[in-house]
Parts: C-alpha cells; sequence; structure tokens
C-alpha cells in the first residue's frame, strides 16, 4: 500500500539532482577561494619571517620587511574605524528608532545603500578634494582614513540598521509601555540585545577596508617612507599600496615578497574577522533570548 | 437594586471615568461617544463580540494607540483618579506609571526576571537610591504577589523567555506592582494559556483587587462572572449596558446584551 509509485521515484530522482547542482555550485564557490589561500601559503609562506614582520624594506624595496607598511594599515583601519564607527551606527539609530517611517526617511535609505555601490576611485577623488586640499590635512593618514571611513559609513549603516531591527518590535513596545523613553528603551533593550550583531558586522565591513588601493593612492598612502607614522598628520606606507608598487614597478621583486606580502595583508583580514566572530559568540551567549 | 445604581454615581471613587469618547483610525469610527465609570479597586470586565473596540477603549486609558500617530484621533475625555489624560500636558512615562498594562500574548523583556520585575521601579524612581537588598525586598514582594516566588526563588538571573507562558504572564503583572499603580489595564490576558494557567490567572487576578483597579478585557464570559465585579458589554464602538456582574448576567436589561450572553453572536 505503501510503496513508491513511479511518480514517487521521478520527485525522488529531480530531488537528487537539485541536490548536487546546488552542491556543485557550492564547491565551484569554495575551489577559488581554497586555491588562492594555498598559493598564498605555498608561495608566500617561505618568505614570512621575524625580519620580514618587523624590519624596514632596503635595497629600493627588494630587501628587509614590511614594518611601516603593516603599521600604516593598522593606522589607517584604526583611525578610520574609529571616525565612522560612532557616526554610522548613530545614524542608524536615528534611522531606525527614531525617523518618523515616511518619504523622506525611505530616500535617505535608498541613497545610502545606493552610495555603498559607488566605486571606490570615486571616493579616492572626493577624498582628494575634500580631505586633503579643502580641510588642508594634506596628503596624511587623517585624510586617507576619513576618505575610508566615508567609503565604509553606508555599510556601517546598514549592518547596525539589520541588527537593530533584527531586536522584535514587541520588545520595544512592551518597554514603552512601561513608561519608558525612546532612549531608555534602545539603551536597556535594543542595544543590549543587538550589539552582537553591531559589531560584528561592522568588523566583517570594515575589515575589507584593509585591502583597498585606490582611495588611500592620493590621499595618504605613500610608495616608500624610510620611517613610521607617528601622528595622523603623517604619510604613511600600507600593505595594499605597498603590493601594488611591488607588484608593478619594482624591476627584479622576488616572487616570494610579493606573496608573502599578501599573505600577511590576507592573514590581517582573517584575524580581524575570526576576532569579531569569537566576538560574536561570546556576546550571544550572553543574550537573555 | 437603585442602591447599587446610587453607589454607581458617586465620582470620588472612580478610578476611571471616560466620557464622550469618540476615537477614529483615519476615516474608521471604533468608538462613538463611550462612557464608562470604573471605581476603585474593583474589577470591571470588558465583554463583547470581537472588533467592537474593547482593546481600542482599554489602550485609550493608558494613551497606546498613540505609537500610529496623528492616524489616530480621539474627542471627549478620559479621566483617571480625577485627572484628564487626554490632556496636552500630560507626562505619558507618568500616565504609565499609573496605569499599567498586560497583553494578550505575555510580553516579558529580555532581560532576567530580576530585572524584569525591577524594570519599572528603576525607570521611574532613578532619581532615588536603592541598595541591593532594598531592591531584594521589592521584587520578592511582587513576586510573591503574583504567586510566582517559588517558581524562580531559586534562579532569579535566569532569562525570563525562558518561563513557561503562566509564568511569563504573572512575571508581566509582577512588573507592574513595584511602582503601585492605580489602574491595571489587562487585554485577554489568559487567551494564550492553557485552562490550568488560565485558572491560575484568574485566582491572581481576585487576589489583587482591592490593592488595584483592574479593567480587564475578556471574550470568554464565563471568565468574566468568575473574575469581575462589574462588567460591561460593548457592541459596535458603544457600550450598552454597565452593571454589577452577577446583574447583567441574570437578567440584562437590554435585548443586545441578552442574546450575546447566550451565544448569539460569535
Ligand atoms: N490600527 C488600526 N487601524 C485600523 N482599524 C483598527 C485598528 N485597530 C483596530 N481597528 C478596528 O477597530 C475596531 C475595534 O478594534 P479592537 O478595539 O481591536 O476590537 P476588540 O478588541 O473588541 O476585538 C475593529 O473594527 C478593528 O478592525
Ligand atoms: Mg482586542
Amino acid at each position: 500500500m505503501f510503496e513508491a509509485t513511479n511518480l514517487n521515484r521521478r520527485n525522488h530522482q529531480i530531488q537528487w539532482l537539485f541536490k548536487v547542482l546546488f552542491g556543485m555550485m557550492t564547491l565551484i564557490l569554495i575551489v577559488p577561494v581554497a586555491l588562492i589561500l594555498g598559493v598564498l601559503v605555498a608561495k608566500g609562506g617561505p618568505a614570512i619571517s621575524m625580519e620580514f614582520l618587523f624590519s624596514m624594506p632596503r635595497n629600493g624595496l627588494t630587501e628587509g620587511g614590511i614594518l611601516p607598511a603593516l603599521i600604516g594599515t593598522m593606522w589607517l583601519v584604526g583611525v578610520a574605524l574609529l571616525a565612522s564607527v560612532p557616526v554610522g551606527i548613530a545614524a542608524a539609530i536615528y534611522l531606525s528608532e527614531y525617523a518618523p517611517d515616511n518619504w523622506l526617511t525611505r530616500g535617505i535609505n535608498l541613497a545610502i545603500i545606493n552610495l555603498a555601490g559607488v566605486p571606490s576611485i570615486v571616493h579616492a577623488l572626493f577624498g582628494v578634494g575634500a580631505f586633503v586640499v579643502f580641510a588642508g590635512f594634506g596628503a596624511s593618514i587623517l585624510a586617507a582614513s576619513l576618505t575610508l571611513a566615508v567609503m565604509t559609513l553606508p555599510v556601517v549603516i546598514v549592518a547596525t540598521r539589520e541588527s537593530l531591527q533584527a531586536v522584535p518590535m514587541a520588545f520595544r513596545e512592551a518597554c514603552w509601555n512601561m513608561g519608558a523613553t525612546r532612549w531608555q528603551t534602545i539603551r536597556i533593550v535594543v542595544l543590549p540585545n543587538s550589539v552582537s550583531g553591531i559589531l560584528t558586522g561592522i568588523i566583517l565591513e570594515v575589515s575589507r577596508t584593509a585591502g583597498e588601493t585606490a582611495p588611500i593612492m592620493f590621499t595618504g598612502a605613500a610608495m616608500f617612507l624610510p620611517f613610521l607614522p607617528q601622528g595622523v598628520l603623517d604619510q604613511t606606507m600600507a600593505l595594499s599600496m605597498h603590493l601594488f608598487v611591488i607588484s608593478n614597478s619594482i624591476p627584479g621583486m622576488s616572487e616570494e615578497f610579493k606573496y608573502g606580502t599578501a599573505l600577511v595583508l590576507i592573514s590581517l583580514v582573517l584575524l580581524m574577522n575570526a576576532l569579531s566572530i569569537s566576538f560574536r559568540v561570546y556576546l550571544r551567549g550572553k543574550k537573555k533570548w | 437594586m437603585w442602591r447599587v445604581d446610587l453607589a454607581d454615581r458617586s465620582r470620588a471613587e472612580l478610578a476611571i471615568q471616560v466620557q464622550k469618547l469618540s476615537l477614529w483610525y483615519g476615516n474608521f469610527q471604533a468608538l462613538f461617544e463611550v462612557d464608562l465609570d470604573v471605581k476603585r479597586g474593583s474589577i470591571t470586565a470588558l465583554i463583547g463580540p470581537s472588533g467592537c473596540g474593547k482593546s481600542t477603549l482599554l489602550r485609550s486609558v493608558n494613551r497606546i494607540n498613540e505609537r500610529l500617530g496623528s492616524y489616530v484621533r480621539a474627542t471627549g475625555s478620559v479621566h483617571v483618579l480625577g485627572h484628564n489624560v487626554l490632556g496636552e500636558d500630560v507626562e505619558l512615562a507618568r500616565l504609565r506609571r499609573q496605569v499599567g498594562m498586560v497583553f494578550q500574548r505575555p510580553n516579558p523583556l529580555p532581560l532576567s526576571v530580576r530585572d524584569n520585575v525591577l524594570f519599572g521601579h528603576r525607570l521611574h524612581r532613578a532619581d532615588e537610591k536603592f541598595s541591593k537588598s532594598q531592591e531584594d525586598e521589592i521584587m520578592e514582594a511582587a513576586l510573591r504577589q503574583v504567586l510566582l516566588w517559588d517558581e524562580v526563588k531559586d534562579d532569579l538571573g535566569q532569562r525570563a523567555i525562558g518561563l513557561s507562558l503562566e509564568a511569563q504572564q504573572k512575571l508581566c503583572i509582577a512588573r507592574l506592582l513595584p511602582v503601585k499603580p492605580a489602574v491595571i489595564l489587562m487585554d485577554e490576558p489568559t487567551s494564550a494559556l492553557d485552562p490550568q494557567a488560565t485558572e491560575a490567572l484568574e485566582h491572581l487576578i481576585w487576589e489583587l483587587r482591592g490593592d488595584y483597579t483592574i479593567l480587564i478585557v475578556t471574550h470568554n464570559m464565563a471568565q468574566a462572572r468568575r473574575a469581575s465585579e462589574e462588567t460591561a458589554f460593548m457592541l459596535l464602538g458603544r457600550v450598552v449596558e454597565h452593571r454589577r456582574t452577577d446583574a447583567l448576567f441574570l437578567t440584562p436589561r437590554k435585548q443586545e446584551t441578552a442574546d450575546y450572553i447566550e451565544g448569539r453572536y460569535g
């Protein structure tokens, strides 16, 4: 009575087909990533040493290490975070918790999403005009980081807003009905329950700026500087820029150095992602719903 | 019977006095010149078919309809303890301290049991200093009053969302108590609960009478009969009949009331 009919069998075949198809797509997705990592580790791994990481470049960048580029990238990402995170979170809180749902708010939200799609070279030109020239910061870490910050602001806002909106409306209403103000509700209920999502979202997005080259190329990153940056008004080297330079413009550059630099850059990004994910796991454990 | 009616007119004893309250959602009129007096310390049930405006009336007392913005308009007045709460200069935080609300679905906050109970207290008395032991006393008293203390006392740090629905709903009542509200509004507070939990909640609500004025919406007529002193029957945005519960159920004066309590509307 319960034996499979032809129809059942055909359904099972179709279902199997789709499972295999989707599985293959996933494989196609993973293979290039694995290949890139594999090649980087294989070809760049031997370059990695204490000297490579912690000494100044010598002999027209072909010898020595990448210390100023490594330090410079940390400066750039750090200052960019300091600028974009408070502004982005505040704007997202306003848009999601305070702004009335009208055409203006919807327009602003749409503009933010579109802003995230603006090519980074356009941000670079904006950065030159606004921060290097108009604000008078010159080519400096400050100008480059602010350019990066402007570029990442939309994604910070979107990531934050999504985390805020993942907090059920019923919690907010329960709070308001007890007589809490909007801000009390945000502080006591909304933020504690979205902070893990906000922070990880932001770190994930912002870590990608470590790899950006165009926005910093004209605003503060230098090909070679024989010293480490001392403050935000100095120029700096940066890993992404360094990689670009040694890959294109230096004759007789060893392959090992190029791959080694790329490996350090990608490890830095992965490290930040790993940090943010463990942070998320930690915070989720403390969540009360 | 006339004695009861005479007592009804004694204004000083009213916790809530609704007068000529009309309310519109956009162009749709949900309440038509509603009058309703609720005596201090009593339990009053609001009954009527679904969509007749019970929740709307209830929500006008603590003004949570206003969340919907200018889409909701009201005329008339709602006095709580003699003060019109529909006035311009009413501070909603203070109104909601005096008028607590319990909803259909238990809605504890995503905090610990302890923080839930003390939430309103901390909100409304933030300018006073309370030691941890004072807070503990306040919390214990509230949890005892809703008959929840024994169930949660061993783990007050647990997530409130993890409790049973019955316990969650009791907790939602408990968190109102520390700020001593004059009025507690309840909108079908047992409709998400099983019969046993419903009975426990009814028992609890009955125990609270006297200390608090309770206005409770229910579509369960047995519940209205068991757990209220007065009952108001609403139909299509109007209060049709409002009397002592036993009188309303035994000798309804209006045909519509009789039809409803005999189950002739859904
Ligand atoms: N937000 C709203 N927008 C428009 N109409 C509403 C809204 N809330 C309630 N109503 C309408 O108002 C009437 C009364 O609703 P309600 O007070 O919820 O009734 P009850 O609680 O008695 O079931 C219903 O006809 C309902 O459709
Ligand atoms: Mg209702």
